[in-house]
């Protein structure tokens, strides 16, 4: 096949693009220019773009740049910031692969007359009576088939993950033999357009207005102190929230964006039956009933009920569960905690 | 690649052969350093001496006035900030600047100046400028504009700069000039130009200030003072020799080619034109220069077009691109008015003397197949 493979210059996709090499695809690497502003490795990420080339060269396949930074301004980072204006903890890493890697990209792919669009992440693709999922890579420590939840059946149809198969230390060990310059590099962490240094909080104070916030007791209201920006507190959080040390635990169990208050308690008040999830994507056709959920990037699956309405699902747990913050990425795997069935936002 | 069919001169032309050459010697045999003061070092010495008034001789300047620079970029910046720095002030320049004298006004907080819908620069807007800035001490206006091939009329640039600002330095980016107009005619108007050899069939990295008699500026570069203290560094002599035999031969030739390649460049995009729907010529054939086809073609993005015509053996290019290779929006198209869907579609084809029928009929053929093919494939996907 011809493959487009996105190259990130990491070492997974250095390493998914030497396998589909081996395996006699015809390979074009590319490597998208996503942010224009300040990244930890330099300006564009210039530092991984040449990562990215010069493995290319090593594996003596082409190597293109594409700029999609209108799209990823559009679709990833704007949705980023609104997303905290109105209070919510977005995931702009599913929504990158939403909207830039299996649909900005794979269109591209197909207008350039490419079979295949292949990324280095650690998921795979598996087959049930005909109907394709994304599935849990052989790594679980590092399985990312929760950021690759969203892919519809004509995606699925038209993706590749080479290094699925692959635990990370032998996609290292596999880089190290073919003395790829990625081998040691270390994995990154964190949302590329936001710097080590300045963090969400220069980020978004730059670009929207904190709202200072008061906070109180969640059981009696009593007022305990006050946080700058409201924007930056999440549901959970337990240090920042402007109380003095010492006393019992208390973490953030409630946001009141409207009047601008947090609400502090207990960790028992964070704890909940169910939760409501929005705008729901399914693989293959909605499901309801027994699934098991997970609800952050390496978060453990619990099991729930699901029930349907059009495109809103309420998940029962089992047992009570932290409340998930309003943005984040819901994902249903099916009862053996193999593949994905669909994926929506907490609401 | 094996066979391929080059229509990307502006970004850099292939050596002539003579240039190649000239300057072979210097990177063996007569490799001295032409500041020494031996025998060998004279020798070397001889030839940049010579290659300064074979460059001053197609510019029609002093051979003093020629300052030997590492390209066309240094040529530009040192012009803009030395003579900013020697005399404070503003710098002016046009929005279709190429980056080396564009950054170098934006950082030093100078003044752009609007151009019209061909790129040439706005005269009004220049004028009520220079009248509007009591400190305008260096204006920059290119000679042609490298995306998208305008020429400026330099003397009438230099009459609104003389009129409103005639303190003001005039500098002009030349550098894809050279091919096309004699330079002669664009010396007399101004007090720098800046050359770059590799346009004209020379090597990369280097490249020549030319700078009037009296004008002064502080060097980009200081140490040994080895262009008479307005550039320092050991002289490129392989690479000063090979561009003066370079320019010669393009100076030479120039009113035979000229006809040539803008024939070649009629047919390319007359071809273009006749052949797809929805193709705009960005600027009309008599503000610019004969090597530049410059096109934006509705509905298609020019990053997939690119990759087709590359993948076809055709070399073509669109706008810049920045550190990380990534192809930019064009600020050229922008400055012109051009709407940014349909500088998406933006084509950048240049001729040069290596050009033939044979290159135009391939690029056609080429390009008419890719961006038949996007299109289908777009109205297919939506």
């Amino acid at each position: 096949m011809k493959v487009l493979m996105a190259l990130s210059g990491g070492v997974d996709s250095s390493v998914a693009a030497a396998e589909l090499l081996r395996d006699g695809h015809e390979v074009v690497g590319i490597t998208m220019r996503l942010w224009g502003g300040d990244s930890d490795t330099g300006c564009c990420s210039v530092a991984d773009v040449d990562d990215a080339r010069r493995v290319a060269q090593q594996l003596g396949i082409d190597h293109l740049v594409f700029n999609f930074t209108d799209d990823f301004n559009e679709h990833v980072v704007a949705p980023y910031v609104s997303a905290h204006q109105q209070g919510l903890t977005p995931n702009p890493c599913i929504e990158c692969n939403r909207h830039l890697k299996f649909h900005r990209l794979s269109e591209r792919a197909d207008l350039l007359g490419f079979d295949a669009v292949a990324t280095g992440h650690h998921a795979r693709i598996i087959d049930r009576d005909d109907v394709r999922y994304v599935a849990r890579g052989e790594d679980m420590a590092k399985d990312q088939s929760y950021v690759v939840h969203m892919l519809p059946q004509r995606e699925l149809a038209r993706t590749l993950f080479p290094i699925g198969d692959l635990t990370k230390a032998e996609v290292r060990v596999r880089a190290t033999a073919m003395g790829l310059r990625t081998a040691d590099k270390p994995d990154s962490q964190d949302v590329c357009f936001i710097t080590h240094d300045g963090g969400r909080t220069a980020f978004l104070g730059s670009r929207i207005a904190f709202r200072p916030a008061t906070v109180v007791d969640a059981v009696d209201g009593t007022t305990l102190g006050a946080v700058e920006s409201v924007e930056m507190v999440t549901l959970g959080q337990r240090r920042s929230i402007g109380l003095p040390g010492g006393g019992p635990k208390r973490y953030v169990v409630d946001i009141d964006h409207a009047t601008s208050t947090v609400k502090v308690g207990d960790e028992s008040l964070l704890l909940c039956d169910s939760m409501v999830v929005h705008a729901m994507t399914w693989a293959h056709q909605p499901v309801d009933g027994d699934v098991l959920v997970q609800s952050s990037a390496h978060g453990e699956t619990q099991p729930a009920v699901v029930t349907l309405d059009g495109q809103t699902a309420l998940v029962s747990w089992a047992q009570p569960q932290r409340r998930v913050s309003p943005g984040q990425s819901v994902v249903l795997y099916d009862a053996t905690d193999t593949y994905v069935l669909g994926g929506g936002i907490a609401g | 690649m094996s066979a391929y069919t080059y229509l990307d001169h502006a970004a850099t032309t292939p050596m002539r052969a003579e240039a190649v050459a000239a300057m072979l010697p210097y990177l063996s045999e007569r490799f001295a350093n032409p500041s020494g003061s031996h025998r060998f070092a004279r020798e070397a010495r001889t030839a940049i001496d010579d290659a300064r008034e074979v460059v001053a001789a197609v510019v029609g300047c002093k051979p003093g006035e020629v300052i030997f620079t590492g390209g066309g970029t240094e040529a530009d910046n040192t012009s803009v900030r030395g003579v900013l720095a020697r005399r404070g002030g503003t710098a002016v320049c046009p929005a279709a600047e190429h980056h080396a004298v564009l950054e170098c006004v934006h950082v030093t907080h100078g003044v752009v100046v609007a151009t019209t819908t061909t790129g040439a620069v706005d005269f009004d807007a220049l004028a009520a400028v220079l009248a509007g800035t009591p400190d305008v001490s260096v204006v920059s206006v290119m000679a042609v504009n490298n995306e998208v091939g305008t020429i400026n009329d330099m003397a009438a640039v230099a009459k609104v700069v003389r009129c409103h600002a005639p303190t003001a330095v005039l500098h002009t980016d030349a550098v894809q000039a050279a091919c096309w107009l004699d330079l002669r005619t664009i010396w007399l108007h101004v007090d720098l130009l800046a050359l770059s050899a590799h346009k004209f069939g020379g090597p990369k990295g280097v490249g020549a200030l030319v700078a009037r008699e009296g004008v002064t500026f502080q060097p980009a570069l200081i140490g040994g003072g080895q262009e008479r203290e307005r550039r320092s560094g050991t002289h490129n002599v392989g690479g000063i020799v090979a561009m003066a035999e370079a320019l010669r031969l393009t100076d030479a030739q120039r009113s035979t080619e000229l006809p040539r390649i803008a024939a070649l460049r009629d047919r390319l995009v007359d071809r273009l034109v006749a052949e797809l729907s929805g193709v705009h010529e960005t600027v009309p054939r008599n503000a610019k220069v004969a090597g530049s086809a410059h096109l934006c073609i509705e509905g298609i993005e020019n990053e997939a077009l690119l990759f087709l015509l590359d993948e076809a053996g055709v070399c073509a290019s669109a706008a810049s691109a920045c550190a990380a290779g990534a192809m930019e929006p064009s600020h050229v198209l922008h400055a012109m008015g051009v709407p940014r869907d349909l500088a998406q579609g933006a084509l950048r084809l240049t001729l040069g003397t290596t050009s033939t029928a044979a290159d135009v009929d391939h690029g056609v053929e080429v390009i008419v197949r890719a961006v038949h093919q996007l299109r289908r494939t777009a109205m297919a996907v939506s």
